[in-house]
């Protein structure tokens, strides 16, 4: 969570109805995030500097691995762009042990909006990555995830910047858990559109994992 | 162009560090000397099939860029690991631990 201070309380809310613990990153936020998730119910945790989506995801990671009940991990955006049901029903799968983890793919139905251009972006960004490590996934930078301990204590990501998901990625066409993709929807409002990144930015993923 | 790759993927061991600094000294006393002897950093161009003596510096120089270029990116990434490590241990050290509350 980065600044989400408008929504994130709503966001937690939602999630409480399906997922009894909710932990919180927060990477640094200015605008009072952290108050605001506390009291809709997560526990966070706090960067004491921002240091980017993927810091925040490996921090979540090895926060949840401390429990030794845990069975499922599941990541989640702060920004209301992600679909709770889908998040359960990732998380089912994941615990009735039919995949260690399954990622969210938003091109596997029609429900999500793309605009072309995204969409272009985002099914390149696939067929490299399908390219660079051999896993077939329709869509390699979607952040809502659900996999077990096994696959979280393998995972050690060191970008910290949006490239984690290429890292990710290529993480687990080593690793070869048993994996499978699930229909998400994204939810693009204008509050998230004018918060996500914009398509110039895969320039800097790809010279961030080109240089390590 | 082998020898800048060579110099580039150098890590950052010790005895790497040293290497390098051992041929920076060497090119900086060279590019020195090569103002006051001239003909002779011709000759060694001429040698090495390159035009004239300064064209050398120039190609030496161009190779130490791209060396300090490397280092340096190498060296930034290796803090920023460091920095991220330990914001991340304050971060968890400072949150109430997972299944104190389930």
């Amino acid at each position: 969570m980065y600044n989400e201070a408008t929504v994130v309380g709503s966001v937690i809310e939602g999630l409480r109805k399906q997922f009894p613990y909710v932990v919180c990153v927060d990477d640094g936020s200015t605008d009072g995030s952290q108050e605001k998730a506390r009291a809709a119910g997560a526990v966070v945790v706090q960067h004491p500097i921002n240091l980017g989506q993927g810091a925040a995801l490996q921090t979540g990671i090895e926060f949840a691995l401390q429990d030794p009940e845990l069975e499922c991990i599941v990541t989640f955006d702060a920004d209301g762009q992600h679909r709770v049901d889908d998040a359960k029903a990732m998380a089912e799968r994941v615990k009735s042990g039919e995949a260690e983890i399954i990622l969210g793919s938003r091109f596997l139905d029609d429900r999500t909006k793309l605009s072309p251009a995204k969409r272009l972006v985002l099914k390149t960004a696939a067929i490299q990555s399908r390219l660079a490590t051999g896993m077939n996934l329709t869509d390699a930078h979607n952040g809502l995830r659900a996999f077990n301990p096994r696959v979280a204590s393998n995972i050690h990501l060191t970008q910290n910047r949006m490239a984690h998901a290429s890292e990710l990625v290529n993480q687990l066409a080593r690793l070869k858990p048993k994996y499978a993709e699930h229909p998400v929807e994204i939810i693009y409002t204008d509050y998230s559109k004018s918060k996500g990144q914009s398509l110039l930015n895969s320039v800097n993923i790809v010279a961030e994992l080109f240089f390590k | 162009m082998v020898v800048s790759l060579a110099l580039m993927r150098g890590g950052s061991n010790a005895r790497h560090l040293a290497v390098r600094r051992i041929l920076l000294m060497i090119f900086a006393v060279v590019a020195a000397l090569s103002v006051f002897f001239p003909e002779a950093l011709t000759r060694v161009a001429g040698f090495l099939g390159i035009g004239r003596g300064t064209d050398l510096v120039l190609y030496g120089a161009v190779v130490s860029l791209f060396v300090f270029m490397a280092t340096t990116y190498q060296r930034f990434r290796h803090a920023e690991n460091a920095l991220t490590k330990l914001s991340r241990r304050i971060a968890i050290d400072e949150a109430e631990k997972p299944g104190q509350l389930s």
